[in-house]
């Protein structure tokens, strides 16, 4: 233990009295650098002992045992560190909120019901005093999404090292987000809810059936090149038609996945469902149609009482098992440093290490659209890397000791670490 | 005979009345209608408008079974009635010369019901309707010199407020019912009820006692009033008045007249009724009253079946409802996933509810309250019959008991000489499926409730035509309707229609025959007789001649087997008990211990557990009879103790309408049923610290339980414990996220709150200095206890100017402030907290959620705890609970806290918090044995607690969880096999729905929210 933290002074030490504003993003790569004496977690499963990674130009040039370091670059000893695909969070409000309470800083709910062509990325604030927080743990990519209404617009993966939204965009418009209605009755106190003007059940059908017809309008719409007014919310669908975009559907329990599905074939889309509480019940459904899960943080409560205790910690586990294309995610945005630690208790309860280790690299990356150049340390991608001094999945032993994204090594420190130091010093406890 | 069929009496008349009332509820005619109507003498006061008609109403009514009360049936016994009064009953009673005789052959006679809570006669109350985006209301609407708050309506009489209510009292006789204790259901102190009859007369004469009970209930009714918002509030609040009104009684100058305090301790003559929603809510009211002298009688909710232990501990009467949850629809599986396997349980086991109070020896009455509608009374009475309840009991429930509960046994409730005339008329036995209630007299006026079969006509009759032959035909099916059959020689079916005493028959001599004999006629007393046409059209006269009974097919003679019902479960959820675990020796081997003590982490060591404690340390410990758990390759540790939570909590955590409120009390409000007991000790959790909510600067007081799982409410309080009280800084408490209208109560800024607590211990020292005959005040009283260091503080804080604060208010009052929690910025200040003494509670990286926590950091416990203060890790969130093993390991990862000093952090740091750390908290002999055996480095992420240990008991063990898993499936299948039978059936169900958990965090205003699905 000991020695994990004397690397992280060393690392945090360089950047001593800086404040939070010169916490720059760091400069594009110049010379290739090789991590040497590594265990290199590729993200596929594989786990290369004593590898080497290199990387130039922000691309991995290779990965292997017997990779021999250039002359050209920096050499990195990491006597052992353990090297890793950078954590991506693939559903988080990141950047579009600042304190959950305060009005003046959420970004992140528009009004009305369909919105299409609402895009979060306008919003991702770059000097959000969060996303450093974040790359301290690993996490290095996330894709920002907008909530609010029904259709609330469209996600972009962002990476977490910018001077502004566009230097961020990874992936612009990566999913347009379908908030289902709950499709839930609910006991309201003592009595049942009944008739068919509170019954959720139905009233939640109606509102998907304007979806629908919101849908097959704007395809209809499509088809035609001209139109004497220009209907922005259709033209915003284009690419999700054109299967350029994904179609991310929020939603938890059985009947909304069924519905999720339903769109799936209807209008012949890429969906994803983003939530998945109950996934585990229809995870043959799910394999059939093709439908991927960002599921819900592990870290949750059971949704019946009568579930089993550890439920949502062993869904991940049940999705793998039959073959269902899933990832981890977090809620909200400061939560995200979690992330690979929900991965941890993912594994603790039927994963293998690796698999998990996917769950929050690889898979997202795929259900994201990014995984031809991120998500794993394979040659010809970016070089997105997280380096830990022990286990990244397990908080006991998670030190991260530097990071790169896109080749650059981004700097670790944060507001609160500078807290830290600030009052190490007041009581004269730093060591 | 006769003349109970021809007569136009009473029951007609009232009938026409009734009709009237319907139409025109206060004219004049009516009203004198109704006083000629009853039997009972008219009131003299009255004057008569046209011809007096004096009547006596003597009615002697003979050759009847009559059931006095439960224990005594006389046959072939006579009743006289007279002026509304019973003056004889018995096989020798003399029959007055002016009695009117109803001959009662084959009939029962019993005492008519007494429902002793209703709110009949009483006008509809509405819930309190403040819009929600109304300001905050401080004090009472009630005008008057009444008191300080809307819930308290000890002054409400419900005999003033009466008026009879001729289709609300049809329905209840029509139950059965003849008395009713009557009462507006509204107020925490709902004044006095009255006893009125369910005669159709005049207020004047239905009411028999007009101050016969007080009510109480947890329950603000219509008050707009902000005080109380929470379970723990109405307790407050009721047991303030009880010590308000005994101060009361000294005349206070200060206080003026207090009409309501006034008739609070006139009512305390009374019997006193509490109505309770659940079993839990029973045993609070239960220990209100004794803690003020008072032997509630408790109108029960249905599920107190579930604790019959604890609810014959309380020694109450009781007030059984017969009103059980209707199936559900379970036939989508998709639905009827939102379906606890508790609510099913409930559903099968409700009706078992009388039968299981009789079983335990608990007296109780039964009650038609709550069922929608009264006529299905009957049905769900038979059917707590059907699930256990003695017919005998049921009579007694309904009559002698709320009679002699009410002390009105001499007036009702058997029928003995001098008692009111209310009684029934059925044609059998009264709980008998096939029964018929023909007549409920109340004060000597009858109420026909079913005309048709006063006669049982069954039997076989010989029909002569002349001209013609004869017939035999059959006379069967219910005596309310009969069918006919003629007795040829197949059997034929005819008709039979009766009309009172008119008859009309359409016989088929043959079968397939379209020709049918017609007749029209009148029924005698052995033979019927009449005119009508033959098949071939020619007219006949016609004798119908009775000659005997048909072959009874003894009905009741095989009684239904009791359905067979599910097991109860300690607590009732899913994961509870068949039956209670008990203490025993345990000795864990072979781990790696981590003691928490001076001797730190041993290796292959054994932990012998002894009645309850730890009783040795070392290695290789005899077993003796000791149950071995191999602890080879695992990790042992002390339980987790959670100082900041709010598992576990009944209807509000926030008592969030008074910046003050330290009367108040989570330990009034457990909920031992919460499933979040067992998912937490899954997690290693042993001890709760659990708390009132930060809404106010002053919040509840709060209670450490132990995770004893399936004990009732004061089995899991930690006993002999220094008592500690909720504070709260900073945004809730001056309601900053609270929206526009919440802009009222004082405080609104940080300099407010100081204030707040300036004055607060301003008034409980002046208070304490008070000399004899003070006012006892709940709130100061536990202002005093923290003063003289007897209760201690745990207050929730974000940022360092107001920790600051609170500091100094404490020693400017010379106490101290034991433990912020929260306190995200203690790091700034915890050098002044280590001078002050405070310890602290936090989270491990919690922030951004609010602005007062922008300056949150993970490194926060590292940095007190350097410095030396006393440091925990703590959840506030029923989620995280499970595992704050791997909250400690992150104080490790930011900060550098060695491993064992981190696990402290959620073991012995809060046991020290909460003074109770001489007990638990660490591995230590003599300690409660409360441990956790885990499968891995306890601040591992790939940890799982394998056994946690509570007193020396295994409340949570993986393996049988697994069992609990499966006992779960199944008994959910059986009972999903259950409603579908019953949907079947075509009893009607009602919609799979989603049940909410309870569940809070600190800022819940109004209920918790379910994680997951975010309902």
């Amino acid at each position: 233990m000991k020695k994990h933290i004397f690397s992280m002074v060393l690392v945090f030490g360089i950047y001593t009295a800086q404040a939070q504003e010169t916490i720059y993003p760091a400069k594009s790569q110049e010379k290739p650098v090789y991590l040497t004496n590594a265990v290199i977690h590729v993200g596929n499963g594989q786990v290369i002992e004593n590898g080497t990674l290199a990387f130039a130009k922000g691309k991995i040039t290779a990965v292997g045992a017997n990779i021999s370091a250039g002359s050209d670059g920096t050499v990195i000893d990491l006597k052992g560190q353990h090297v890793y695909p950078g954590i991506i969070a693939p559903e988080t409000s990141l950047g579009l909120v600042e304190f959950e309470s305060v009005r003046a800083t959420i970004d992140v709910r528009e009004v009305g019901e369909i919105n299409p062509s609402i895009r979060s990325i306008i919003s991702y604030n770059t000097d959000s005093k969060v996303i450093n927080t974040l790359r301290s743990n690993g996490v290095l990519l996330a894709g920002v999404t907008p909530e609010g209404g029904i259709i609330s617009g469209s996600s972009s993966v962002v990476q977490l090292d910018a001077w502004n939204w566009e230097d961020a965009a990874y992936k612009t418009d990566n999913a347009l987000h379908f908030y289902m209605p709950r499709l839930v009755a609910v006991n309201n106190g003592r009595g049942f809810s009944s008739g068919p003007a509170n019954d959720p059940l139905k009233t939640g059908l109606e509102k998907v059936e304007n979806v629908k017809a919101f849908f097959r309008e704007a395809q209809a719409y499509l088809q035609e090149p001209k139109h004497a007014a220009t209907n922005i919310k259709f033209e915003s669908m284009r690419r999700l038609f054109n299967r350029e975009q994904k179609l991310f559907i929020h939603c938890e329990v059985i009947k909304e996945m069924l519905i999720a599905i339903d769109f799936a074939k209807e209008f012949k889309l890429d969906v994803a469902i983003v939530g998945g509480a109950d996934s585990w019940q229809i995870t043959d459904l799910l394999k059939q149609n093709n439908i991927a899960v960002i599921l819900n943080q592990p870290h949750s409560l059971p949704v019946m009482q009568d579930d089993d205790i550890d439920q949502p910690y062993k869904t991940a586990a049940q999705l793998q098992k039959a073959g269902v294309l899933y990832c981890l995610s977090n809620e909200g945005f400061w939560q995200q440093r979690n992330l690979g630690f929900e991965a941890g208790t993912a594994s603790t309860y039927g994963l293998t290490k690796e698999e998990a280790l996917s769950a929050v690299t690889l898979n997202a990356a795929k259900i994201l659209g990014i995984d031809k150049i991120t998500g794993t340390l394979e040659t010809g991608k970016d070089a997105n890397i997280a380096i830990s001094a022990g286990d990244m999945l397990d908080m006991k032993s998670s030190i991260i000791t530097r990071a790169y994204i896109q080749g650059r090594e981004i700097n670790l420190d944060n507001k609160q670490h500078q807290l830290f130091e600030r009052y190490e010093r007041k009581y004269g406890i730093a060591q | 005979m006769k003349t109970a069929f021809e007569k136009h009496g009473a029951a007609l008349l009232s009938r026409g009345v009734a009709y009237a009332l319907r139409r025109h509820r206060s004219s004049l005619l009516l009203l004198s209608l109704l006083i000629a109507g009853s039997y009972a003498h008219a009131q003299e006061t009255y004057p008569v408008n046209g011809i007096a008609d004096p009547k006596d109403g003597c009615f002697a009514f003979t050759h009847a079974t009559i059931v006095k009360d439960a224990q005594t049936t006389l046959s072939n016994a006579t009743l006289v009635i007279r002026d509304g009064k019973v003056v004889d009953a018995g096989p020798a009673a003399a029959i007055p010369k002016d009695a009117v005789v109803v001959d009662c052959k084959g009939k029962y006679i019993y005492p008519s019901f007494v429902d002793i809570f209703t709110t009949y006669g009483q006008a509809e109350t509405r819930r309190g309707s403040g819009s929600w985006n109304a300001p905050p209301q401080f004090l009472s609407n009630t005008k008057g010199a009444y008191g300080w708050n809307q819930a308290i309506k000890s002054e409400v009489n419900a005999a003033a407020l009466f008026s009879t209510d001729e289709s609300k009292a049809a329905s209840l006789r029509e139950a059965g019912f003849g008395t009713v204790l009557t009462q507006q259901a509204d107020g925490v102190a709902r004044g006095t009820a009255a006893v009125v009859t369910l005669a159709a007369a005049k207020e004047n004469k239905v009411m028999i006692r007009e101050r016969a009970a007080a009510g109480y209930s947890f329950d603000k009714g219509t008050s707009t009033q902000n005080y109380p918002n929470s379970a723990m509030g109405y307790i407050a609040l009721l047991r303030q008045t009880y010590l308000d009104a005994q101060w009361y009684k000294s005349q206070p100058a200060r206080e003026g007249v207090n009409l309501s305090l006034q008739a609070f301790n006139a009512n305390q003559q009374l019997p006193q009724i509490f109505e309770v929603k659940d079993k839990w809510d029973a045993l609070r009211a239960d220990k209100i009253g004794d803690e003020f002298g008072v032997q509630y009688i408790i109108k029960a909710g249905g599920n107190e079946y579930q604790r019959i232990a604890e609810m014959a501990a309380t020694k109450a009467t009781f007030i059984l409802p017969l009103s059980f949850p209707g199936a559900i629809d379970v036939e989508d599986p998709a639905d009827a996933r939102f379906v606890s396997l508790a609510e099913m349980k409930h559903w099968e086991l409700a009706p078992s509810q009388p039968g299981a109070f009789e079983k335990a020896n608990i007296p109780f009455c039964i009650t038609a309250a709550d069922l929608k509608d009264a006529k299905t009374f009957m049905g769900n009475l038979r059917k707590a019959i059907e699930y256990g309840l003695s017919e005998q009991k049921a009579l007694e429930a309904l009559t002698r008991t709320p009679a002699t509960t009410l002390k009105i046994y001499d007036k009702v409730g058997s029928l003995e000489a001098g008692k009111l005339a209310n009684f029934l008329i059925t044609s059998g036995p009264l709980f008998q499926e096939n029964t018929v209630l023909f007549q409920n007299w109340v004060q000597g006026n009858r109420y026909i409730v079913k005309q048709d079969g006063w006669n049982d006509i069954r039997g076989i009759y010989t029909i002569t035509l002349t001209p013609g032959n004869s017939v035999t035909v059959e006379v069967k099916g219910s005596v309310t309707d009969p069918s006919l059959s003629v007795l040829a020689k197949d059997t034929v079916p005819g008709k039979i229609d009766i009309n009172g005493k008119l008859v009309t028959l359409s016989l088929s001599m043959a079968k397939n025959s379209k020709k049918t004999v017609r007749l029209s006629g009148l029924i005698g007393v052995n033979s019927w007789s009449g005119t009508g046409v033959d098949t071939a059209g020619a007219v006949v006269r016609w004798e119908a001649a009775f000659s005997r009974a048909a072959t009874a097919k003894a009905d009741s003679a095989k009684k239904p087997a009791p359905p067979a019902l599910g097991p109860i479960y300690f607590p009732f959820s899913g994961y509870g008990w068949d039956k209670l675990p008990q203490q025993q020796d345990i000795l864990i081997k072979n781990a790696t211990v981590w003691t928490n003590e001076k001797e730190g982490k041993l290796e292959n060591t054994d932990v012998l557990i002894r009645a309850g404690k730890i009783a040795q340390i070392g290695k290789s410990i005899a077993a003796g009879n000791a149950r071995v758990i191999d602890g080879t390759g695992k990790h042992l540790s002390a339980g987790i103790i959670d100082e900041h939570s709010h598992i576990a909590i009944s209807n509000g955590v926030n008592e969030s309408s008074q910046a003050v409120t330290a009367e108040v009390r989570i330990g009034d409000v457990l909920n031992p049923d919460d499933v979040n007991i067992y998912r937490q000790l899954s997690g290693g959790v042993t001890a709760s610290h659990l708390l009132h909510g930060s809404a106010n600067p002053i919040g509840g007081q709060s209670q450490l339980i132990k995770l004893r799982w399936g004990q009732s409410a004061e089995d899991l309080k930690v006993t002999n414990w220094d008592p500690f009280i909720k504070f709260a800084l900073g945004e809730n408490v001056k309601q900053s996220n609270w929206g526009d209208r919440n802009t009222v109560r004082f405080p609104q800024t940080r300099m407010g709150v100081e204030q707040v607590y300036v004055d607060a211990f301003t008034r409980a020292r002046d208070y304490e200095k008070q000399g004899p005959g003070k006012r006892r005040d709940l709130e100061l009283d536990a202002l005093v206890e923290i003063l003289n260091a007897k209760r201690f503080i745990t207050c929730h804080s974000y940022v360092q100017s107001e920790i600051n604060m609170l500091m100094h208010v404490a020693d400017s009052f010379h106490f101290r402030v034991n433990t912020f929690t929260h306190i995200l910025e203690g790091y700034k200040v915890a050098d002044k907290m280590k001078a002050h003494g405070a310890g602290a509670g936090t989270f491990a990286d919690w922030w951004a959620y609010k602005m007062e926590v922008q300056d949150a950091i993970p490194y926060n416990a590292a940095i007190m705890h350097k410095v030396g203060v006393v440091t925990a890790i703590n959840s506030d969130d029923a989620e995280m609970a499970r595992r704050l093993n791997q909250e400690a390991a992150k104080v490790v990862k930011y900060g550098g806290v060695s491993e064992e000093d981190a696990l402290k952090m959620v073991t012995l740091n809060p046991a020290k918090l909460l003074h109770v750390d001489n007990r638990v908290g660490s591995i230590k002999a003599g300690k409660d044995a409360d441990l956790v055996l885990w499968s891995d480095h306890p601040l591992s992420i790939y940890a799982k607690a394998e056994k946690t240990i509570v007193d020396g008991i295994v409340e949570f063990d993986r393996d049988n969880d697994l069992q609990l898993r499966k006992r779960i499936a199944d008994e959910r299948t059986r009972l999903t096999q259950k409603l579908l039978g019953e949907k079947k059936k075509g009893t009607p169900t009602q919609k799979a729905a989603f049940t909410r958990e309870e569940m809070y965090h600190c800022e819940d205003l109004q209920g918790g929210h379910q994680e997951g699905l975010g309902l």
